[in-house]
């Protein structure tokens, strides 16, 4: 990072950087190679083989065919998209229900919330205190008129995984489409859209190493959908504008590096990952962990601090050049703390005192315990400061952790 | 989060941070659910405020405001004290993003509830004197700055 050199950035759920072979594969599509891919002339065929090229690659990391594959400007696009798009479509043939969990992203939430307001009925899944759900729940919720199944691959901010897989083939005997927004997974566990019996898949490149602004959505051959942006025939005439080449380029290289490397990845973020949430669940009284302890993205740490709060954590932190994230109403400029861990069962104080930690392929066991030495005398000296914490060590009042 | 350099220093440096075994006011305000919790015990003699302590469960504008207010306080009359408003904070502070007014309104109010033990502790109806307090978080623009 540009600010300083000693920034330790722990905050890969958020964004990552793009690697220098990514940024050299898109260098030439700014200045040189700047056709628009829909000319019929020399630059501009040269701009499409380029967009088409990573529409193969993306297709090779998720299992499908290059047709299969629809770029589009972020997950968030790909989300509305997908789920606004197939209940406009069904809501005609008299299909007003859709599934979903209680903690998908906002993306997803609030495209339901829209289409509640459009007179869609939607059911939301609760989820178990790991943040689970169960492909039984989904069976149990379909109805004769249920348009659409949508649950996301591995969770941004617990990082549990979705048992996909089964609930994909629970929707496919029922004839009910199934999306997933994977936008956490692809890149950090192994997708494959046909064996795990997905229909329509977002991602987003700028969580594996890609540009911002690029996204894409993958869409099982023969199943319509309708634009959710009209205008030019890109495409194939399903997403109109102007393809964002060098983004496209971007997206293509990352995706092929981030797959390529995925197990070796997986491996070495695990072992990182287990040894930070050891570390800080027993050197410290009164933390707990969030979310599913196995079924969890390798980069992912989430724990409740009792007694204290999380944006002081991050302030904390930040004074030591260390960037994580909270689930903290504080942080975020709304009264209500993470739905995510609201939803798990947590109470308010509990979940007003998380931290997410996610690290990225080249963050060093060095990077790690650096971090968790500075919890270690952050997190007391925010208790120190604190009622709540006062509380609960004279036995004034329980501790709240299950 | 955008915050002045005095918000900074006393979140990295709060004032007064603990209790006071021998307080004769202590008020605690705030609630769980939205997150911040102010705690402040006071020993007021006659009719000044001689010591002040505070323990916050909040974010850094929360834990700012609540150690500027035991400042603000410290050593001044008890009307004085009184009249501690959230702006008068907010100023002190050289300003809050307008998300973390109500920890300022939070502050006042720490002050005021402290105060108000103060009296009944003393046998008078605090009412009168202190009034009432409002929620902080429905303060939409009324008594916040902004």
């Amino acid at each position: 990072m540009d600010s300083t050199n000693r920034i330790i950035y722990l905050d890969h759920a958020a964004t990552t950087p793009v690697y220098a072979e990514v940024l050299s594969a898109m260098l030439p599509y700014f200045c040189n190679r700047y056709g628009n891919p829909s000319s019929n002339y020399g630059p501009g065929q040269q701009a499409k083989q380029a967009v088409e090229h990573a529409r193969a690659q993306a297709a090779t990391a998720l299992g499908c065919t290059p047709a299969e594959v629809f770029f589009t400007s972020c997950g968030s696009e790909s989300d509305n998209w997908a789920i606004k798009g197939t209940a406009h479509r069904l809501a005609a043939e008299g299909k007003r229900h859709l599934i979903t969990t209680a903690i998908e992203h906002h993306a997803v939430l609030h495209s339901m919330a829209a289409l509640e307001k459009e007179g869609f009925d939607v059911t939301y899944l609760p989820v178990d205190r790991t943040g689970l759900v169960t492909a039984q729940q989904v069976q149990n919720a379909l109805r004769p008129d249920t348009a659409l199944v949508t649950i996301m691959y591995a969770n941004n901010e617990i990082g549990t995984i979705q048992p996909i897989a089964e609930i994909g083939a629970v929707c496919q005997n029922a004839g009910v489409l199934f999306h997933t927004d994977a936008v956490q997974a692809v890149g950090a566990v192994p997708i494959d859209v046909c064996a795990q019996n997905i229909d329509a898949l977002s991602l987003s490149a700028h969580k594996f190493n890609g540009p911002k602004g690029v996204g894409a959505l993958y869409l099982k051959k023969g199943t319509p959908l309708p634009s959710l942006i009209d205008g030019g025939a890109q495409e194939s005439g399903r997403r109109a504008g102007t393809e964002n080449v060098a983004g496209i380029v971007g997206l293509g290289a990352a995706i092929e590096l981030a797959t390529a490397q995925l197990a070796e990845k997986a491996k070495k973020l695990t072992a990182l990952r287990d040894d930070v949430i050891h570390t800080l669940t027993t050197a410290l009284p009164n933390v707990a962990l969030n979310g599913h302890p196995t079924l969890r993205l390798p980069n992912n740490v989430n724990l409740s601090f009792e007694g204290i709060e999380g944006e002081g954590m991050l302030m904390l932190l930040d004074m030591r050049g260390i960037c994580a994230s909270t689930g903290s109403a504080c942080a975020s400029g709304s009264l209500d703390p993470s739905h995510v861990l609201l939803a798990t069962g947590l109470p308010h104080e509990i979940a007003h005192g998380s931290l997410r930690l996610s690290f990225g392929a080249e963050s060093t066991v060095q990077e790690a315990q650096a971090a968790c030495e500075a919890l270690l005398d952050i997190v007391p000296r925010l208790r120190a400061m604190s009622p709540v914490w006062g509380d609960i060590i004279t036995g004034k009042k329980p501790s709240l952790l299950r | 989060m955008q915050y002045s350099a005095k918000v900074m220093d006393h979140f990295s440096n709060p004032r007064n941070v603990g209790e006071l075994a021998d307080a004769n006011g202590v008020g605690e305000v705030g609630n769980p659910t939205c997150g911040d919790i102010m705690k402040m015990y006071l020993k007021i003699e006659n009719g000044i405020v001689e010591e002040v302590r505070f323990k916050t469960f909040g974010c850094g504008a929360a834990i700012a405001t609540s150690s500027i207010a035991t400042e603000m306080i410290k050593g001044k009359p008890i009307d004085v004290a009184l009249q501690l408003s959230n702006k008068a904070v907010f100023e002190a502070l050289d300003g809050l993003p307008p998300v973390k007014l109500h920890c300022s309104v939070l502050a006042e109010q720490a002050v005021k509830a402290a105060i108000s033990d103060y009296y009944r502790r003393q046998g008078v109806d605090p009412l009168p004197i202190v009034g009432t307090l409002a929620d902080p978080h429905e303060c939409a623009g009324g008594c916040c700055t902004g």
